[in-house]
C-alpha cells in the first residue's frame, strides 16, 4: 500500500467537483433568503483561503463577507512592536519570534529594520525552538516575543513550562497572546470611539479553526443567544468554508440561530482540555489589551501570572519600554472596515499613504487584512 | 525605499527589483542591461554575457553543493540566451578556517558540471578574509557563451505564444528549506539543481520556434511570469491544475505556508514557445530524463496586461503576485 500523504488528507476539500456543486446549492438556497447578508470571518486563515480558492466570485450577490480581525500581527499596536524592537536592540539580547512579525513596522520601524541595524533578530516555527537557541548562547538573554491567538497560546506555555521545569535561566517572555469571543463581541457591541456609533452590519459569523480546536466551540455559544448571531465553526480548505456558507443561509431560510460545527473532523464543544489547562496556570487576563484599529478591547489579551515576574521581560525591563499610547492614524477607517460599515476603497488613504509596502492601518498589515486584499486582487473582487 | 539593505531586498521579488532600478539601473544605464534579459547579449548579438554569486547555506544538499550549483547557474543564464557556454571565471571569498577537504569536494563538482558544459575556467581569484566576515565561502562565476539563434527575448512574447515549464517546480528551494531547518524528510526531496545546456541546444536543433526562456531561480515561476507579463505587455493566464508540483514540495508547501510557484529552482526553466510548436518542444524536452514531465501551463492574452492571472479547477481566477518580503534564507 502506498504511505499516506499530506495531500491525501486534504484533496478531498479541495474537490473542484464538490466546491461546484456546494456552489449550486449555496445560489439556489440564498434565492430564498429574506435579505442580504454579512459573513464575517473572524480569522485570518478564513481570508486567505477565500481569497487564494477565489470564493467570493462562487457567491451570489446578497451573501457578502467582511474580514474580520483575526490576524495576530495585524492587530499588533505599534507600542508593542516598538518593545519588540527595544528589546532587540539590548546588548546580548535575542529576540525569538514567529516569522509573522518580521515586516510589521512600529514607530521605531519593523524587526527586519532592527535587524539590519544590528538586531539579533530569530524567527522560529515553533516556539520550542527556542530552547535550543538557549543552549547555544549560555551568555545570551532570549526574550521569546509571543504572539497569537488561542492556537499559539499553548505553544508559549508549552515552553514556559520546560523553561521552568528544566530551570532555563537565559529564557525571557514578553507575551502579547489575544483572544478571540472578546474582540467578537467589541465588534457587535460597543461603541466605535472613532465614529462615535454602535453600528455594524454583521449578521453571522465563520468561526476560526484552530483556535477552536483549542478551546472548543463552547465560547461561541453567548453569540447565538445573547447576541443573535448565528456562528458556524469552519475548517480552512475551500470545501470547509462552502459548506459553512451553506449552513449558515440555512439557518437564515429556516429562521434558526444556532451555534453549529463544520469542521467536525478536529473541533469538539469543550477542546483541548490539557492545553486550556496550562493557559490557566501560566497566564492571567489584561483588564484592556489595545488592538490596531479598534482601539482598547476589555479582557481580550492574555499576561504572565504575577508569581512568574522573574521570567516577564516586560517587568524586567519595564524601565526602558515606553508606555505611551500611540494613536492610530487619523484617517484610517480600519475600526469602521471590521465593523462592516465601509469597504478599503472608501478609505482616503487606501492605496495611497497606506500600502502594504508601509501599511498605516491593521487591514494593510498583512495579506489576512481586508485593505492587502483589495490592494492585491482588485478588479479580481467581487 | 528602506534606509538599510534588509534580506527581503535580496528576494528576487519586488523588493529586489526595487534596488536594482533605484540603485544600479539608475548608475549603469545603458541600452544593454536595461533589456534586462538573464545574460547581455553583446559583441553584434554573437555572445552570451553573464555573472551571477553564490552564498548558498548549507553548501552540501541533497542534489547538489555549491560547486555545481556556481556552474550551472551562470552556464544556464547563458543557455536562456540560446548560447553554448564556452568561458568562465571563477572567483571564490573563503573565511579563515575553512576546511581544504570541502574546497577540494566543491572543485570537483564545478570541474564535473564545466565538462557537462563543454566549458572552461579561463581567469579566476581568490580571497580568504578573517573569520566571520564571510559565511563559509562565496562563490562567483561569470561566463560568455556564443548564442545558436537569434532573437530570443523575454520582451517580444505575444498571443500567438504558449507557456511551458520544464519539469515540477520548487524542488531547489524546498530542500535548502527543510535542510536548514533541520525538518527530517523520510523522501526523496532533492534539488532540481542541473544544467540546462543541452536541452537548449536540443530545442534549436529541432528547429522549435522560441520566442523566450527563462530559468526559474530565485523568486521561482511566478516571477518570471509576472517579469514577462510587464516586458512584453501581455496577460498570462495560467491553468492552476496544470503546473506540476511533486507531492514532496507540495506537503512541505502546506506545512511551511509557502507556494511552489514562489519557490526557487536550480534546472528549470520556462518557454514561451509558438503554439504550433508547442507539442514539438515538448516531444523535444521529453527526451531529457531533467525535463521528461516538461508541461504546458498558460496562455497569453490582453485582458490584464503586465499581470498574471491563475485560472483554478473549480472555476475562480487570482492575480499570481511576484513573490514579495523575505522568502527564504540564502538559496542559491
Amino acid at each position: 500500500m502506498a504511505d499516506l500523504t499530506l495531500k491525501d488528507l486534504y484533496d478531498g476539500f479541495r474537490n473542484p467537483n464538490v466546491i461546484k456543486g456546494l456552489t449550486k446549492l449555496i445560489n439556489e438556497e440564498a434565492k430564498k433568503l429574506p435579505h442580504s447578508i454579512n459573513i464575517m470571518e473572524v480569522c485570518g486563515g478564513h481570508t486567505h483561503s477565500i481569497m487564494k480558492f477565489g470564493l467570493l466570485q462562487l457567491l451570489p450577490q446578497n451573501i457578502n463577507f467582511i474580514h474580520g480581525p483575526g490576524c495576530p500581527v495585524c492587530i499588533m499596536p505599534k507600542e508593542r512592536i516598538d518593545h519588540a524592537y527595544i528589546l532587540s536592540m539590548q546588548k546580548d539580547v535575542i529576540l525569538v519570534t514567529l516569522g509573522d512579525m518580521i515586516k510589521v513596522p512600529g514607530s521605531l520601524g519593523s524587526l527586519q529594520d532592527a535587524r539590519a541595524n544590528g538586531a539579533d533578530v530569530r524567527f522560529v516555527y515553533s516556539p520550542l525552538d527556542t530552547l535550543k537557541i538557549a543552549k547555544e548562547n549560555p551568555n545570551k538573554k532570549i526574550i521569546f516575543f509571543a504572539i497569537g491567538f488561542e492556537t499559539t497560546t499553548p505553544m508559549t506555555t508549552a515552553l514556559i513550562d520546560v523553561v521552568l521545569k528544566r530551570r532555563f535561566k537565559n529564557i525571557l517572555f514578553h507575551i502579547n497572546h489575544v483572544t478571540v469571543p472578546e474582540v467578537m463581541i467589541e465588534l457587535i457591541d460597543s461603541r466605535d470611539e472613532h465614529v462615535d456609533s454602535y453600528n455594524n452590519r454583521i449578521d453571522a459569523f465563520l468561526g476560526p479553526s484552530h483556535v477552536s480546536v483549542i478551546t472548543g466551540s463552547k465560547i461561541y455559544e453567548q453569540f447565538p443567544t445573547k447576541y443573535h448571531r448565528p456562528v458556524v465553526v469552519a475548517g480552512f480548505e475551500p470545501v470547509d468554508v462552502m459548506e459553512a456558507i451553506l449552513m449558515i443561509v440555512r439557518q437564515f431560510n429556516e429562521g434558526r440561530c444556532e451555534l453549529e460545527i463544520e469542521y467536525k473532523r478536529s473541533v469538539s464543544y469543550d477542546g483541548n482540555l490539557k492545553a486550556q489547562a496550562l493557559i490557566e496556570n501560566y497566564f492571567e487576563k489584561t483588564d484592556l489589551f489595545k488592538w490596531r484599529g479598534l482601539g482598547n478591547v476589555p479582557d481580550s489579551g492574555y499576561h504572565l501570572r504575577p508569581e512568574f515576574s522573574d521570567i516577564d521581560a516586560e517587568k524586567i525591563y519595564a524601565n526602558i519600554l515606553p508606555r505611551k499610547e500611540i494613536e492610530d492614524h487619523k484617517l484610517c477607517i480600519c475600526g469602521d472596515i471590521l465593523r462592516g460599515m465601509a469597504k478599503p476603497d472608501e478609505c482616503t488613504i487606501f492605496g495611497k499613504a497606506c500600502k502594504p509596502q508601509s501599511p498605516l492601518g491593521s487591514c494593510m498589515v498583512s495579506s489576512e487584512g481586508a485593505c492587502a486584499a483589495y490592494y492585491k486582487y482588485g478588479n479580481l473582487l467581487k | 525605499m528602506n534606509k538599510q539593505i534588509t534580506l527581503a531586498m535580496g528576494n528576487g521579488g519586488e523588493e529586489n527589483n526595487e534596488l536594482i532600478s533605484k540603485i544600479f539601473y539608475k548608475a549603469f544605464k545603458n541600452d544593454i542591461l536595461e533589456k534586462s534579459e538573464d545574460a547581455a547579449v553583446i559583441h553584434g548579438g554573437a555572445l552570451a554575457f553573464s555573472t551571477d554569486s553564490f552564498t548558498v547555506s548549507p553548501l552540501f544538499f541533497p542534489g547538489a553543493d555549491i560547486g555545481k550549483l556556481a556552474i550551472c547557474g551562470t552556464c544556464n543564464d547563458l543557455a536562456m540566451m540560446s548560447a553554448k557556454p564556452k568561458y568562465l571565471t571563477c572567483s571564490v571569498i573563503i573565511e579563515e578556517g575553512f576546511s581544504t577537504r570541502e574546497l577540494e569536494k566543491i572543485v570537483r563538482s564545478m570541474k564535473k558540471e564545466l565538462e557537462n558544459n563543454n566549458a572552461i575556467v579561463v581567469s579566476g581569484d581568490t580571497k580568504v578574509v578573517p573569520r566571520g566576515s564571510v559565511d563559509k565561502i562565496f562563490i562567483n562565476t561569470t561566463g560568455i557563451g556564443e548564442i545558436q539563434k537569434e532573437g530570443i527575448s523575454s520582451n517580444n512574447i505575444s498571443q500567438d505564444d504558449v507557456i511551458l515549464v520544464s519539469r515540477d517546480i520548487g524542488c531547489h528551494g524546498a530542500t535548502i528549506f527543510a535542510a536548514r531547518e533541520g525538518i527530517e524528510l523520510s523522501s526523496n526531496l532533492k534539488s532540481d539543481c542541473a544544467s540546462l545546456t543541452h536541452q537548449v541546444q536540443a530545442l534549436i536543433e529541432a528547429d522549435v520556434q522560441i520566442t523566450a526562456l527563462r530559468d526559474a531561480t530565485r523568486g521561482g515561476v511566478s516571477a518570471v511570469l509576472n517579469e514577462w507579463a510587464k516586458q512584453s505587455n501581455i496577460s498570462i493566464e495560467v491553468d492552476e491544475k496544470s503546473i506540476p508540483v511533486s507531492t514532496e514540495v507540495e506537503g512541505i508547501c502546506e506545512m511551511l505556508g509557502f507556494e511552489a510557484t514562489n519557490l526557487a529552482n536550480e534546472g528549470t526553466f520556462v518557454l514561451a514557445i509558438k503554439k504550433e510548436d508547442a507539442q514539438k518542444a515538448l516531444d523535444v524536452l521529453h527526451k531529457f530524463e531533467n525535463s521528461s514531465n516538461a508541461v504546458k501551463i498558460a496562455d497569453v492574452n490582453d485582458e490584464y496586461v503586465g499581470r498574471v492571472v491563475l485560472m483554478s479547477p473549480h472555476g475562480t481566477k487570482r492575480f499570481l503576485d511576484t513573490p514579495t518580503g523575505e522568502l527564504l534564507p540564502r538559496i542559491c
